[in-house]
C-alpha cells in the first residue's frame, strides 16, 4: 500500500463535501447574499446522519440498498481515480472501464429505489436521469479511450503518469479535448446547472434531485455524502486530463490539485450563476457536443 | 333588446333590468360574446332576497364590450334547471358551474359540470364531495401516464392540485382542479355591507389588496351615489400601479428563478420589497391594508411625502430596468422564455382571458383604458402589448407595464388634488339596485357586481377575480409542451388560488 495514495484518499473524504460549500459561496457571492457557511454540508451531512429514516410500505429493500451501493460506488471510485501525480491506491490494465462501470452501479441502484416508491415524481427523475447518462456515458467512455490510445495505458493511473512525462505537444490536443468533454459530463453527472437545477423546489423540473426525495435520515446523508466524494472523484479526473503536467515535488502537486479542484468548484459556482438551466429537451445536444468532443479528440488519433 | 347599458361604477336600480325569458337571455349573452363581448360575470341571486318568488334564482348576466366602454347587463329568472350557455360560448363554462354549485340550478347540457370549490350549496341543502373527489379527464393508451401534484407543494405556495396526461415528458392535458382556500367569502358579504366588509375585501387575494379594496369602494360609491374626493382617487390610482409594480418585480424575479438564473432572482426579490415599502410609507403596510377606504382613503400624501415616493421610485426602477435587462441579454433565459407556454390569440378570446397573459398574447384589452375609473379618467396609461403568447411575452408584458406604472406614479405624485381624503357624508346605499365596478388589478380585470335588496343591503356580492379567468388559460397553455415547462409556464401567470377560491 501507498501511504501517498492513502493519504490522497482520506483527503478526498475529507474535503469533498466542501467542495458543495465553495460553489455554493460563489453561487450566494453572484446573487449578492452573503450565504450559507462553507462548512454547511459537513453540518447537513452529521444532522441527518442524527436522525431516523422514513420508510414507505409499498418499498422493499431495493429502496434502502439505493443509498448504500451509490455510497460504496462513489469511495470504489475514488480509491481508482489517482490524485495530485500519485497512483490511486488501486489501479490495474482496464481500471478506467471499472471507473466508468461504478457510476454505471450506482446510476443503476439510484434509479431502482426511485422506481421502487412507485411514485409518479421519481419514475419521470429516473426516466430523465437514465435518459441523459446514456449519451453522458459515452462521452466520458470515448474521452478516457482517446486518453488511453494516446498514452497506450488501460489504467488511469499509469495513464496520467506517462502523460505528465509526453511532450505538450503531443498530449495537450487530445487532453484538452478529452478534459472539455469531461467537464460536460462533470456538470451532468453532478446535477449542476445547466443539466440539473439542485437549488429548485420544483418536482416537475428536477432530475436527481427528485430521485431521492423519499429518503430521509441517515439514507439522505449517505447519498449527500456520495454526491460530495461522485464530485471530487469526477473533479480529479478532469483536473489529471486538464492538466496532466507535474512539477515533480510531491507536496507542490498535491497541493496544485487541490486547488485546482477548488477551482472547477469556483467555476461550476460561476456557471451556475451567469446561466439559466437548459430546456430539457435541449441537454441531450449538449450532450451530444460533449460526444462529439470526445469523438475529435480519438480521431485526432487516427492518423 | 334586453340589455340595460351601463358605464363602469353605474348604479342601475333593478326596475331597468326586467328580468328577460331564459331563452331569450340565452341567446343574448350569447349574440353577444360571438359579437365580441367579454362575460365578466355571470351569477345567480335567490329571487326571495330580491322580494321575488321563493324557490327561484334571478340570472345576471354583465358583459363587457372593451371598444365603447360599456357594461351590458340582463338578467332572467331560472328554477331547477336551465339550459346550458357553454356549449356556445366556453367563457361561460366556470361561471355557469359556479352558479350549479352555489344556487342549485343545474345547466343542462354543460359539457363538464363539476364543482369549483367544493362547498355545500348556499340554497337547498346540496352536499358537496369531499374536496378534490371528482371526475379527472383521463386519457387512455399504453404510454400514457398520469401525474398528480399537490394540493400540498413542495415549496411554499399555496394549495392546488394539478393533472397531467402525459406522453413521456409531453403534455396532453392539464386539468386544475382548486377550492381548497374557500373561506365562503361572498357568503359573508352577501347583507352587508358592515365594518367588516372592508377588511373582507382586502383579503379576498392578499397580494392585490389595493385593487379588490378599489373595486368594492368603486361598487359602494356607486350604490350611494358619491365619490370619493379627487385627492383620494389620486392615492388608490398609486396604490394600484405600485402593487402592479410591486407583483411584476416579483414575478420577473420568480420567472428567473425557475430557469435557475440567479442575478435576477435574487435583485428582484429584494427589488419587490422596495415597491412594498412604498406602498408601506404611504399607509404603514407593506400590502397597502387599509389605505383604500369608502368614499376616500384612510391616509394622505403630502408633498414631502410625494418627493420621497418619487425619489425612492427613481432609485428603484433604475435598478429593475437593470434585472430585468440582464434577463433579456441572457440568451440562456430567453431560450427558455421564447415558445414555451403559447396560448394563442383565438384562445384568448374564446376563453375570455384578461390581464397581462392576454396582453402577451396581443388582445389589445386593459380595464384602465376601456372602462376607465377614478383618476384613469384624467391620467391615462398606454397599454402594453406583445404578439407571442408565449412565456417571454407574458415577461416582456409586466416590464413594459412596470415602465408605464412608473410614470404613471411620478405624474400623479407631482399633482396631487388638494382637500379632502374622504367624502363629507356616506350616503346609504339605493336599495334594490346593481352596480358593477371593473378595476385593472396587476392579474388583470377585477370585477365586483353588487346587488342591493330592498333595504339597501347586499342581497349579493359577486367577486370575479382575474384568475377566475386564466386559471383554464393556463391549461390551455400546457397543451403540447413539456411537464418540465409546468413550473414556469405556472409562474408566467402567477395566478392566485384563494381569490379564485374567494
Amino acid at each position: 500500500m501507498n501511504p501517498d495514495a492513502i493519504a490522497n484518499v482520506a483527503m478526498g473524504l475529507a474535503l469533498a463535501p466542501l467542495l458543495f460549500g465553495v460553489i455554493n459561496r460563489v453561487k450566494a457571492v453572484f446573487a449578492g447574499r452573503r450565504g450559507q457557511p462553507l462548512l454547511q454540508p459537513y453540518f447537513d451531512v452529521v444532522k441527518l446522519l442524527g436522525k431516523g429514516a422514513v420508510y414507505s410500505r409499498t418499498t422493499t429493500w431495493v429502496f434502502r440498498a439505493g443509498p448504500v451501493v451509490g455510497l460504496a460506488s462513489a469511495l470504489a471510485a475514488l480509491c481508482v481515480v489517482p490524485f495530485g501525480g500519485e497512483r490511486a491506491l488501486i489501479g490495474f490494465e482496464g481500471d478506467l472501464l471499472l471507473f466508468a462501470g461504478l457510476f454505471g452501479l450506482m446510476r443503476f441502484f439510484t434509479v431502482c429505489a426511485a422506481l421502487d416508491t412507485g411514485s409518479a415524481f421519481e419514475g419521470m427523475g429516473a426516466s430523465r436521469e437514465v435518459q441523459f447518462s446514456a449519451l453522458a456515458e459515452p462521452a466520458l467512455l470515448l474521452g478516457l479511450a482517446a486518453a488511453a490510445r494516446r498514452t497506450g495505458c488501460m489504467s488511469l493511473s499509469g495513464l496520467f503518469e506517462e502523460a505528465s512525462g509526453m511532450d505538450p505537444a503531443a498530449a495537450l490536443p487530445v487532453f484538452s479535448l478529452a478534459a472539455m468533454a469531461v467537464f460536460i459530463v462533470f456538470l451532468c453527472e453532478n446535477a449542476r446547472i445547466p443539466v440539473d437545477d439542485p437549488n429548485t423546489h420544483l418536482e416537475l423540473t428536477m432530475i436527481h434531485e427528485v430521485m431521492v426525495l423519499d429518503h430521509s435520515g441517515p439514507d439522505f446523508a449517505f447519498i449527500t455524502y456520495g454526491a460530495a466524494v461522485k464530485m471530487w472523484v469526477l473533479g480529479a479526473l478532469f483536473a489529471g486530463l486538464a492538466v496532466p503536467f507535474r512539477t515533480g515535488i510531491h507536496w507542490l502537486d498535491a497541493a496544485l490539485a487541490v486547488a485546482f479542484m477548488f477551482a472547477v468548484a469556483a467555476a461550476t459556482g460561476v456557471v451556475e450563476s451567469t446561466m439559466a438551466r437548459l430546456r430539457l429537451l435541449r441537454v441531450p445536444h449538449l450532450l451530444a457536443g460533449a460526444c462529439a468532443l470526445s469523438a475529435v479528440a480519438y480521431v485526432l488519433l487516427l492518423r | 333588446m334586453i340589455w340595460r347599458k351601463a358605464r363602469n361604477c353605474e348604479a342601475v336600480p333593478l326596475a331597468e333590468l326586467e328580468p328577460a325569458g331564459f331563452e331569450e337571455f340565452r341567446e343574448a349573452v350569447a349574440a353577444g360574446v360571438r359579437a365580441g363581448f367579454r362575460i365578466s360575470a355571470l351569477f345567480g341571486c335567490p329571487e326571495r332576497r330580491l322580494g321575488g318568488e321563493e324557490g327561484r334564482i334571478r340570472i345576471f348576466a354583465a358583459l363587457t364590450d372593451d371598444f365603447s366602454g360599456l357594461v351590458l347587463l340582463a338578467c332572467s329568472s331560472v328554477r331547477e334547471s336551465f339550459q346550458s350557455l357553454t356549449p356556445d360560448c366556453p367563457q361561460a363554462h366556470m361561471f355557469e358551474r359556479e352558479i350549479h354549485e352555489q344556487w342549485g340550478p343545474r345547466p343542462e347540457g354543460h359539457p363538464w359540470l363539476k364543482p369549483v370549490r367544493f362547498h355545500d350549496s348556499y340554497e337547498g341543502g346540496r352536499k358537496s364531495p369531499e374536496v378534490g373527489c371528482a371526475d379527472f379527464f383521463r386519457i387512455h393508451g399504453e404510454e400514457v401516464h398520469e401525474v398528480a401534484v399537490g394540493p400540498v407543494h413542495a415549496g411554499i405556495i399555496e394549495p392546488g392540485h394539478f393533472r397531467f396526461q402525459c406522453h413521456g415528458e409531453n403534455v396532453h392535458h392539464l386539468e386544475i382542479s382548486l377550492g381548497y382556500q374557500h373561506r365562503g367569502v361572498e357568503r359573508a358579504l352577501a347583507g352587508g355591507p358592515d365594518r367588516r366588509t372592508i377588511h373582507l375585501m382586502e383579503t379576498l387575494a392578499g397580494d392585490t389588496t389595493a385593487g379588490h379594496a378599489a373595486a368594492y369602494c368603486q361598487a359602494l360609491e356607486a350604490l350611494a351615489g358619491r365619490t370619493a374626493p379627487p385627492a383620494a382617487l389620486s392615492l388608490r390610482g398609486i396604490a394600484l400601479e405600485l402593487e402592479r409594480m410591486a407583483n411584476h418585480t416579483g414575478d420577473l424575479g420568480a420567472l428567473a428563478n425557475d430557469v435557475g438564473y440567479l442575478p435576477t432572482a435574487s435583485f428582484c426579490g429584494r427589488l419587490r420589497g422596495d415597491f412594498l415599502n412604498m406602498t408601506a410609507l404611504l399607509c404603514g403596510n407593506r400590502f397597502g391594508r387599509g389605505l383604500v377606504a369608502p368614499f376616500g382613503s384612510s391616509f394622505g400624501l403630502d408633498g414631502r411625502m410625494a418627493a420621497d415616493l418619487t425619489r425612492r421610485l427613481d432609485s428603484t426602477f433604475k435598478d429593475v430596468e437593470n434585472a430585468a435587462g440582464l434577463l433579456w441579454d441572457t440568451s440562456s433565459v430567453m431560450s427558455r422564455f421564447e415558445g414555451t407556454g403559447r396560448i394563442s390569440t383565438e384562445a384568448c378570446l374564446d376563453l375570455g382571458i384578461v390581464g397581462p397573459a392576454a396582453r402577451a398574447s396581443g388582445v389589445d384589452r386593459d380595464v384602465r383604458r376601456d372602462f376607465p375609473s377614478g383618476v384613469f379618467r384624467f391620467v391615462q396609461i398606454p397599454v402594453s402589448t406583445w404578439e407571442t403568447g408565449d412565456v417571454f411575452g407574458r415577461a416582456i408584458v409586466r416590464w413594459l407595464e412596470i415602465r408605464r406604472s412608473a410614470e404613471f406614479v411620478r405624474r400623479v405624485a407631482a399633482s396631487m388634488p388638494a382637500g379632502d381624503r374622504v367624502a363629507a357624508s356616506a350616503p346609504a346605499l339605493a336599495p334594490s339596485a346593481i352596480a358593477v365596478s371593473l378595476v385593472e388589478g396587476w392579474r388583470g380585470e377585477i370585477c365586483h357586481a353588487a346587488v342591493t335588496d330592498r333595504a339597501g343591503k347586499f342581497a349579493v356580492y359577486k367577486v370575479v377575480d382575474p384568475s377566475f379567468h386564466n386559471w383554464f388559460g393556463l391549461a390551455m397553455a400546457l397543451r403540447g409542451q413539456q411537464i418540465s415547462d409546468f413550473p414556469l409556464c405556472n409562474k408566467s401567470f402567477n395566478l392566485s388560488y384563494c381569490g379564485h377560491d374567494l
